[in-house]
């Protein structure tokens, strides 16, 4: 990595210069002042840069080495599903037919790019056991939110628009009970067993008349299968309610469970995960939704449908549809990418990916169980989590073992999540990483705990060979500066 | 199985198999309930190998007609414009596309930049005090708006004017039925926001008036009075934007706007059917603890260097979880970049040139169109949009373009039955004044 500061590209910059290059307007030009009203003419222009090409080049590329992706080196954040982003879907995304075409052009002129959508579409209905899919929320939380929202719809048809409340386990992702939320329900929290499962019986109690949904992840947030699925799913059917599939980690159970087999109704996927869409640093995402029959009529518009003349078709004829959750047809460029992925893999592929994440994952997990405590010692699926008490009492803090991580490479683990284990490290290697590197990765961590009760302070006071030390988040969120000024 | 993107061996695995103390990989499965053990291989197409699955999407990929072999002057919120060569060979460095978002700064400095830059043009471009660093599309940031300023007034009324794109439109309508919010459609006059009617509707429970600026059809809203009509009740003004028409028009935070959202596709962001796009949101200062989204912040390390992170978690899911301000986790940080690299590639002059061309050649357009006998629906000042009515159907008239390798026009009457024969042509700096002179001369002969 660069240890060289880098200048914001606005100090860079020198009044003159210029990175682009447009035709000569070949039609005439008027005063602006005969175009627009008075006061719409903007006075100043706005403070960009002034920078040539080879200094925005420069500019970049020194950024890009002060960064580091899953291309740089190992990645295993938890419930991340930090996989290779292979490069061919990175060449077919870019494919003149697919990136060049307009959400608004005929139908009859884009029928390639539905056909793509309708077929990645139809494999999603498989491989969830749903009966319909829609590709249209650009992300996870955006597609947790669109089924929320169907079940809403569901519920007020039946003359249930009572129910008004999401029950989510204590280990469920932030984004379950803030989605809830925006689609206008209540959060209920059910607690976790011993065996880091949903209590069954706290489950009882906190349904009723009221239920709207649960809300699920399975395996759930520790890596853990639930095994009770089916008996959860009838007590919450039994109430009336639905049951939600977040899909954030589908890696862990291709071939081996379908959603749709388990007694969910709906299903998000994070297509950016599980089918190598890449993170990009944050996004873009893709997040579709599967739902079963039940829930088809709610589906948001337009649905991608393929007529008895085998052409495709957006049907926008659904009168009791949510509406509209995105312009257009969601995040194209992540489906086409995701597609490239399934068809790479193929049926046999998918099953393997499953196969070895979860192998690399129970090999990490025994490896390093003499080390770290494990709070929960059963096979796990895609990730488990450690916990780091048994360093805390040493002085050693989670936090201090993942900035430890950056001396030797690695992106760390997730930290402190799920909220039921203390000093969490949720560890995912995924499936295309090298038993070398799970090895070397494992040696590190082994290292690690114990530095931690040698020398604790070559652990509490990593990183040590990065290009910045720790940062102090607390002036940063106290006296905001979210944006460069020009100094007068 | 063998495969390049998984790099377990026969080996590997038998000695995996050992540490953990088991003899298959089924083992690790039978937590499993045997009721819901999916038995057998997906019933999904065979993989193909690279080679061909490059060929076969390839063919797939050319059934449709793109906006580079043909000549567009579709927009409708979406626009073929001048992309920077450069931004691909920044957003295909794969540090900053295979990355996660930048939890651990001391390793993410290289993104926290960026979107630290992409938040400062974004702010200087809407003349904000700041911006966050991205949100999914121009629809649904204008929706979290909306949620925004609900939650801000705690009142329960959107006015939305009846010229901002009827598809972000549905999508605020939809965020708005999950909170239990009003949204109320406001009239239109002359292709812009209809004032009296304007002033006929809002009230003090009005939490905010939406419009387009331009609008849907490519004309200047008079932004000053709408937020001095908002603000006399109390409301906040919410702005959906085309950030590249603030090259020459007056940024709405010069107006009186309190939030400024839109989509950044006009900088270096290919069209994507649609997307990925580059949704932004822009407020001002009084509204930034209530922000959707990440927002990257300035500070120091330990040693007094100059880094960035992210800040104001506190109101984020993984924080706040139902309290949180919005449910957003991804967003769309690579095509941040992507258009971080765009503005700076344009700068301060090339963003104001490219602006004044979009406006100057769909004057030329309007003049042309007006020689040739077809009226102009809406004579007010415009950016880069026109409405052209025909005297026949725009979906026909467009097939015919077609087959003269160009795009035209949105047909209005897709979403208004009552805009039937009119066309909203979209021309961008990419159209030289010889396709301007074709589309009017063909549109001319097909009707």
């Amino acid at each position: 990595m660069s240890h060289e500061n880098q200048p914001l590209i606005f100090e860079l910059t020198k009044e003159g210069r210029v990175g682009y290059n447009l035709e000569p307007l070949d039609v005439p030009e008027v005063d602006l002042e005969e175009l627009l009203p008075a006061g719409y003419i903007r006075e100043e222009a706005a403070e960009l840069p002034e920078v040539s090409e080879l200094d925005i080049m420069r500019h970049y590329t020194a950024l890009s080495r002060r960064n580091h992706g899953v291309d740089s080196g190992f990645y295993p954040l938890g419930s991340c599903t930090m996989k290779y982003n292979p490069k061919i879907n990175e060449n077919v995304a870019r494919y003149n037919g697919f990136a060049n075409i307009h959400p608004l052009q005929d139908e009859e002129t884009v029928q390639g790019a539905m056909e793509l959508l309708y077929d990645l579409q139809q494999s999603l209905v498989e491989i969830t056991g749903m009966d319909e899919v829609t590709l249209q929320p650009a992300a996870g939380a955006h597609g947790e939110w669109t089924a929320l929202m169907m079940i809403r719809a569901f519920h007020e048809a039946n003359g249930e628009g009572h129910r008004n409340k999401v029950i989510v386990p204590d280990s469920a992702h932030g984004t379950n009970p803030a989605s809830a939320t925006v689609a206008g329900f209540e959060t209920i929290t059910v607690k976790s067993n011993e065996d880091g499962l949903v209590d069954l019986e706290d489950l009882r109690r906190v349904v009723g008349e009221d239920t709207a949904a649960l809300m699920l992840t399975n395996p759930n947030t520790l890596g853990l299968f639930e095994e009770n699925i089916l008996e959860m799913a009838e007590i919450i059917h039994s109430v009336g309610g639905k049951v939600y599939y977040d899909g954030a980690n589908l890696n862990a159970v291709m071939s081996k469970a379908r959603p749709g087999d388990m007694g969910f109704d709906c299903v998000h996927l994070n297509l950016h995960k599980t089918f190598t869409g890449p993170h990009g640093g944050g996004g873009p995402g893709s997040g579709p939704v599967g739902v079963k029959a039940d829930l088809i009529p709610y589906l948001p518009k337009p649905v991608l449908v393929k007529t008895e003349e085998g052409k495709y078709h957006f049907d926008y004829k659904r009168p009791q549809s949510i509406g509209r959750v995105k312009p257009y047809y969601g995040n194209f460029g992540i489906n086409v990418r995701a597609y490239t992925y399934i068809r790479t893999m193929g049926p046999d592929g998918l099953k393997a990916v499953t196969e070895y994440a979860v192998l690399n994952a129970n090999y990490m997990m025994r490896r390093l169980e003499e080390y770290f405590d494990l709070p929960y010692n059963r096979h796990c699926k895609h990730e488990f989590v450690l916990s780091g008490r048994r360093q805390k009492k040493l002085g050693v803090r989670t936090l201090d073992i993942a900035k430890r991580l950056l001396d030797f490479g690695y992106h760390p683990p997730t930290v402190y999540f799920p909220l039921n284990v203390e000093e969490g490290i949720m560890i995912e290697p995924t499936e295309t990483e090298s038993k070398e590197t799970l090895d070397a990765f494992c040696d590190a961590m082994i290292q690690i705990a114990k530095e931690a009760e040698a020398t604790p302070e070559i652990v509490q006071e990593a990183p040590h060979t990065t290009v910045i030390s720790r940062l102090d988040e607390t002036r940063a969120a106290r006296t905001p500066v979210l944006r460069y000024t020009k100094q007068a | 199985m063998k495969h390049r993107y998984l790099p377990m061996t026969e080996q590997d695995q038998k000695e995996m198999l050992e540490t953990i103390g088991v003899s298959s990989i089924d083992e690790l499965f039978s937590d499993i309930p045997e009721k819901v053990r999916f038995q057998g291989l997906y019933n999904i197409k065979e993989a193909k190998s690279e080679a061909a699955l490059a060929k076969e999407l390839t063919a797939l990929a050319a059934k449709n007609a793109d906006t580079t072999n043909n000549v567009s002057f579709l927009g409708a919120g979406v626009y073929n414009h001048y992309k920077p060569v450069i931004v691909d060979h920044v957003i295909s460095r794969s540090e900053f596309y295979t990355a996660y978002t930048p939890y651990q700064p001391e390793i993410s400095q290289g993104e926290l930049q960026a979107i630290f830059e992409f938040q400062t043009m974004i702010a200087e471009l809407t003349g904000m005090d700041l911006a966050n660093s991205s949100m999914y599309d121009g629809g649904t940031a204008l929706a979290e708006a909306g949620m925004l300023a609900a939650g801000h007034t705690k009142r329960k009324k959107l006015l939305v004017s009846g010229t901002v794109h009827p598809e972000y439109k549905d999508v605020v309508t939809t965020y708005a039925y999950g909170q239990s919010i009003e949204v109320v459609t406001v009239p239109t006059k002359d292709g812009v926001t209809d004032m009296e009617a304007l002033k006929g509707l809002i009230d003090d429970q009005t939490a905010a008036v939406i419009v387009q600026y331009p609008n849907f059809y490519g004309q200047i809203e008079d932004l000053k009075t709408i937020g001095e009509i908002t603000h006399d009740q109390k409301g906040l003004f919410i702005v959906s934007a085309n950030p590249l028409a603030l090259g020459v028009l007056t940024p709405p935070g010069k107006l009186g706007a309190d939030i400024v959202a839109g989509d950044a596709q006009p900088f270096g962001i290919a069209e994507n059917f649609g997307g990925p796009h580059c949704g932004f949101f822009a407020v001002t200062t009084k509204l930034m603890r209530k922000v959707p989204g990440r927002l990257v912040g300035e500070t120091v390390d330990q040693e007094g260097r100059r880094g960035y992170v992210l800040t104001l978690q506190a109101r984020e899911q993984h924080i706040r979880r139902d309290k949180a301000t919005s449910n957003i986790c991804s967003n769309q940080a690579l095509l941040a970049l992507a258009a971080s690299v765009a503005m700076t590639a344009l700068g301060k002059e090339g963003m104001r040139e490219m602006a004044k061309q979009n406006i100057m050649k769909t004057r030329y357009a309007k003049n042309a169109f007006e020689a040739a006998g077809f009226p102009v629906a809406f004579q007010g000042a415009h950016f880069n949009e026109i409405v052209v009515k025909t005297n026949k159907s725009v979906t026909e008239i467009n097939k015919g373009l077609l087959e003269k390798g160009i795009i035209g026009g949105f047909d209005l009457g897709r979403v208004d039955p009552e805009m039937a024969n009119h066309a909203l042509i979209a021309v961008t700096e990419l159209r030289t004044k010889e396709e301007i002179d074709a589309l009017v001369a063909e549109m001319g002969a097909l009707q």
